[in-house]
């Protein structure tokens, strides 16, 4: 097991990991509101200081679709960005590239499905159309000198297709890590995972990208994040996604649970004796902020049994 | 490696921190759960009803369940007089509490832990002149409200004494959550020196979302009997503001989910579950529930 990890904190205002717009507007509405500027930036401030390396600060989809993200790059030249910390952004096509870069983005990602179906109906091609979409955010990328992240959604289950194969998530990781990503994010999209199948699934992966090149993104939608994660860092992986207050739900099920807590993630990667560089009580800082400025409660178990005491 | 595992056990006592909930109801939901596959549900605790009067009914319930067969009943009984209103009632398995902390027992039930182990020594011997097997539990095992730590060689030390004593399991309780795999690891790699490993069971609180991944490392060192409750229902009653039991359907999804056979139909705990929260007014602990009823 690693005993130094990165943490890459998902912003729940930019957008649900591995989404394509189409779902991302349904999953920004659940966070109802629009949040003001002034508190994303805060937000990602209060992050920033936690000491977390990596925070997703935004979402260069277009406007139109996203209204909740038209605020892009007021938000890019708003944070202080501190040293050493990276503020990736995403970018679904070559038009959100290229202003994500205006904006002052020093890193960006791009998003593969591992089924042919969610890709279907969420941008109406398929899996392997859309990484060719990619090719354009790529070369223009390695251009500039950005790096670029992947993203791989549906890694074990698919809200059409049910269970998808370790191999196909194999295949689709392998083309995001060829054509340049530098890191591939595996997410269980619905949070069906469970040790066994993120197991199976990693294995397969494995073989086709270097682990160190790997991240995992798992959703707590069926309680499993946590054993989930840990079987990964078992695996060997270093990099974990998550969400302050655990905030961003699956957009395909009302309501649900989404993101793992990042509280709960510091917490259980600190008990294991690993070093993350995360303040705790500065992170839970960040998420009682955001969690007031939604009124929403938190979804961090530690940070609700900390208020408690 | 896994096909030994045991079905998880269900504590009822978790309602000790609710209303009074009626007879008919508790007896209800055992009843259910006795059709779930479920191998040992812990039905109710002859603590004395001046104390705890949400357990004033324990006689009726013990008598009012319908026993399934393969399915075992165990109660708690803290002492001597409880022990014999449970053989009166028809308990055949009874569970007695240990704590690993000295402060958690005597805040608890006003002894040390020695002095507590010798009650329990009264219960034990007398349950052996009737063959009644006696399951041990130790809380505060990965830490206590008012110590903090614990070290996993005091855990040992009582977990031996109860097994010693007669005990034929011994459920090592992380009674206020905060434990991590981490200190799961060390405490087990303690206990499993003085107590095979297979006369083990762990008892995983989820107040800081860690009891599965605990539970996760517990499996991986051979333990194979898990504690829940359905529903999550239920804390430590001495433990302010701990959100307490994990529940069992999450407990089951990632069992099955790693191939691991408990024989339990995780659609009938849940639906066990709902009738429950209905019952009582509450939401749902499970995240396996909660996903469940939103696709319904």
């Amino acid at each position: 097991m690693a005993a130094v990890m990165r943490l890459v904190n998902r912003s729940a205002l930019s957008s649900v990991m591995g989404q394509h717009y189409a779902a991302f507007s349904s999953s920004a509405k659940l966070t109802a509101t629009i949040v003001p500027t002034e508190a994303k930036i805060n937000l990602i401030d209060m992050l920033s200081e936690s000491g977390l390396p990596v925070i997703e600060a935004t979402s260069f989809v277009s406007p139109k679709w996203v209204p909740q993200m038209a605020d892009q790059v007021e938000v890019m030249k708003g944070i202080s960005r501190k040293p050493g910390v990276s503020y990736p952004v995403l970018t679904p096509n070559l038009k959100g590239f290229q202003a994500a870069v205006k904006a002052g983005a020093a890193e960006v990602a791009i998003f593969g499905a591992a089924s042919e179906l969610f890709s279907k109906k969420n941008i109406n091609c398929s899996v392997d159309e859309s990484l060719q979409r990619f090719d354009e955010v790529m070369k223009a990328a390695k251009e500039a000198g950005v790096p670029v992240r992947g993203y791989v959604s549906c890694v074990v289950g698919c809200p059409y297709e049910g269970k998808v194969a370790p191999e196909k998530v194999a295949h689709v990781a392998k083309r995001l890590y060829s054509m340049g990503c530098y890191e591939i994010s595996l997410g269980d999209t619905i949070g069906v995972g469970t040790p066994g199948s993120i197991t199976a699934m990693l294995e397969a992966v494995s073989k086709e990208v270097p682990v160190s090149a790997l991240a995992v993104h798992c959703h707590d939608t069926y309680g499993q994040a946590l054993a989930n994660i840990l079987v990964a860092l078992q695996m060997g992986i270093s990099v974990i996604d998550s969400s302050v207050a655990g905030l961003g739900g699956c957009p395909y099920a009302q309501g649900a649970s989404g993101n793992v807590a990042t509280e709960d993630v510091v917490y259980m990667l600190h008990g294991l004796g690993i070093q993350t560089g995360v303040d705790l009580s500065k992170l839970m800082d960040a998420g009682a902020f955001i969690c007031r400025t939604l009124n929403r409660k938190t979804s961090s178990k530690v940070a609700q049994a900390t208020c408690k005491l | 490696i896994y096909t030994n595992l045991k079905t998880p056990l269900v504590r009822l006592e978790s309602l000790i921190l609710l209303e009074i909930v009626p007879t008919g109801v508790k007896i209800q939901l055992i009843d259910m759960l006795s059709g779930t596959g479920l191998s040992v549900i812990e039905a109710t605790s002859f603590v004395s009803s001046k104390w705890v009067p949400q357990m004033a009914d324990h006689t009726d319930v013990l008598r009012g369940i319908q026993r399934a067969p393969h399915v075992r009943y165990p109660v708690l009984t803290p002492n001597l007089q409880g022990f014999q209103d449970a053989v009166a009632a028809g308990a055949t398995e009874v569970a007695v509490f240990g704590s690993a902390s000295e402060t958690f027992s005597k805040k608890n039930i006003n002894c040390s832990i020695d002095e507590s182990m010798l009650r329990f020594e009264e219960v034990i011997n007398t349950a052996k002149e009737r063959q009644i097997p006696v399951r041990g539990y130790v809380s505060c095992a990965l830490g206590c409200p008012h110590e903090g730590d614990i070290k996993p060689s005091t855990v040992a030390k009582v977990a031996k004494r109860l097994y010693e004593m007669g005990c034929y399991e011994i459920s090592l309780a992380d009674t206020i959550g905060v434990g991590t795999p981490g200190s799961m690891l060390k405490m087990l790699q303690g206990v499993k020196k003085e107590v095979p490993i297979n006369a083990l069971a762990v008892h995983c609180h989820d107040t800081y979302g860690q009891a599965l991944p605990n539970i996760l490392t517990a499996l991986q060192m051979g333990v194979c009997v898990v504690d829940s409750a359905v529903a999550g229902l239920g804390g430590c009653p001495y433990a302010q503001g701990s959100s307490g039991n994990v529940s069992t359907e999450d407990v089951l999804y990632m069992l099955h989910g790693m191939g691991i056979e408990t024989g339990v139909n995780l659609p009938k705990v849940i639906e066990a579950g709902y009738f429950i929260c209905n019952a009582l007014c509450r939401n749902t602990n499970s995240k396996v529930a909660q996903a469940k009823s939103r696709t319904l």
